[in-house]
């Protein structure tokens, strides 16, 4: 590992994450700007390990309620009845359409779980300075990232059989409130995953690392 | 495109990778191929084949995708000869009136507004990009364009629409209409315009007209001191 090339905060440079520019700060303590792009460059992102805990943690609890209330209220004729996520994924698997229930299972309640989890592994292992499997927890990283997005899934289903299934009297289905706590864990995970540093992963391996901002 | 000189070089300037902060010189890339982090394997930059004005004619085509999918009905949805049919943007409408404002918010953010941006500011800069020297708000967009890729979720909205479209068939008939398939059509445009839009050529190319301008008005202002 000693033969290893330094890292760009080793050589006291600022990597702009817009256009990869590096830049060498003028002043110490000074904000710094790209001077190709304009973004805001910073050695790590500022309080990355603090404020990702603060979104998984607000996360998770609005996992619960997301998974225990209604996120559909089906009317029909005047008999109401509430739809959980998982009500939804049992009503597919029941109507035959076991592949359906299983990407919504995955979509729905795996991904955002899984998502809690590996964020939480992730910011632990940087806490404890860990220096081991940088590359699997880096492809850890990646993968939370990219499949993010897909637990926006239940709530589109809601949002489109809501706006479709409007035949009042005979038959309606309004938004329960299990959507907003359901949208509100995939927002957070998202912006969790993009506030969390990457970089940090690989800084531990390296103690004589300064750690700026 | 810009002088030749810089080109020529074997390697780049150093870049520091995204993932892992590893300082390395990124080689010149054959078109097609891509230089991945020495390190943790990150794909650092990528030689789209192909002619550099594609990225153009696709996000213009894009462009006119999204008008259609955003005007065109999703689906028509029959029961006991009641019909009715919805939008993308009906879908978000319905929401908020039924008393979720925020989650129609956020669909619509994620299913209009972060991919008609994307387009949108794709469009332009990639319209800026073709003058010389290359304005410099190009750059400012550049560096917007990715938030918008993050938020738009196209595809997980097309998935849901099917999930929603095949709980609904067993209560009543439905058939998909044109705004489906124009998602369809830009769900394939959207990663089409990424791979083949040479995002490090152009701002190498912003880089250098920078340093050109800078020179020019170094230069001016050298001249105007010798005149006074």
């Amino acid at each position: 590992m000693t033969a290893e090339a330094p890292t760009a905060a080793q050589a006291g440079l600022l990597s702009c994450e817009a256009c990869q520019m590096l830049s060498r700060p003028a002043a110490p303590g000074m904000p710094e700007y790209c001077r190709r792009c304009g973004e805001r460059l910073q050695f790590r992102h500022y309080g990355s390990v603090q404020q990702t805990w603060a979104l998984i943690i607000a996360a998770a609890i609005c996992y619960l309620p997301a998974n225990m209330l209604p996120v559909l209220r089906t009317t029909t004729l005047g008999d109401s009845e509430g739809d959980t996520i998982l009500s939804g994924v049992a009503f597919l698997y029941a109507t035959g359409s076991w592949p359906l229930a299983l990407i919504v299972l995955v979509a729905s309640v795996m991904i955002p779980l899984g998502k809690l989890v590996a964020l939480a592994y992730l910011l632990l292992t940087v806490q404890f300075g860990s220096v081991e499997s940088n590359r699997e927890r880096t492809r850890l990283y990646r993968l939370v990232e990219l499949i993010g997005r897909w637990s926006m899934l239940d709530v589109f289903v809601a949002t489109f059989t809501v706006a479709m299934v409007q035949l009042q009297p005979l038959m309606y289905v309004q938004p329960g409130a299990g959507v907003l706590f359901f949208a509100a864990v995939v927002v957070l995970t998202m912006l969790a995953a993009e506030v969390f540093d990457q970089r940090l992963i690989w800084d531990s391996a390296y103690p004589h690392t300064e750690r700026h901002g | 495109m810009g002088s030749s000189v810089l080109t020529d070089s074997p390697l780049s300037s150093p870049v520091a990778c995204p993932d892992c902060d590893l300082l390395q010189r990124i080689p010149v890339i054959p078109p097609g191929d891509k230089a991945c982090c020495t390190r943790c394997g990150h794909v650092l930059a990528r030689k789209p084949r192909g002619p550099s004005d594609l990225p153009l004619a696709l996000a213009f085509t894009a462009a006119i995708v999204f008008v259609i999918a955003n005007t065109m009905p999703l689906m028509d949805l029959s029961v006991l000869g009641r019909t009715a049919s919805t939008t993308v943007v009906g879908g978000a409408i319905e929401m908020w009136r039924e008393g979720e404002q925020i989650t129609g918010a956020l669909v619509a953010f994620c299913a209009i507004i972060a991919p008609g941006g994307y387009i949108a500011f794709m469009l332009t800069l990639l319209f800026g990009a073709r003058r010389s020297p290359v304005p410099v708000w190009v750059a400012s967009m550049l560096r917007w364009v990715h938030h918008f890729e993050t938020w738009s979720m196209l595809e997980v909205m097309m998935l849901g629409i099917l999930v929603a479209l095949i709980k609904i068939a067993q209560l009543a008939t439905v058939h998909a209409g044109i705004g489906m398939y124009a998602v369809g059509a830009l769900i394939l445009l959207f990663p089409a315009i990424v791979v083949t839009f040479d995002v490090r050529e152009l701002w190498r190319r912003v880089e250098w007209d920078h340093d050109d301008a800078f020179m020019a008005a170094a230069g001016s202002a050298s001249t105007a001191d010798s005149q006074a």
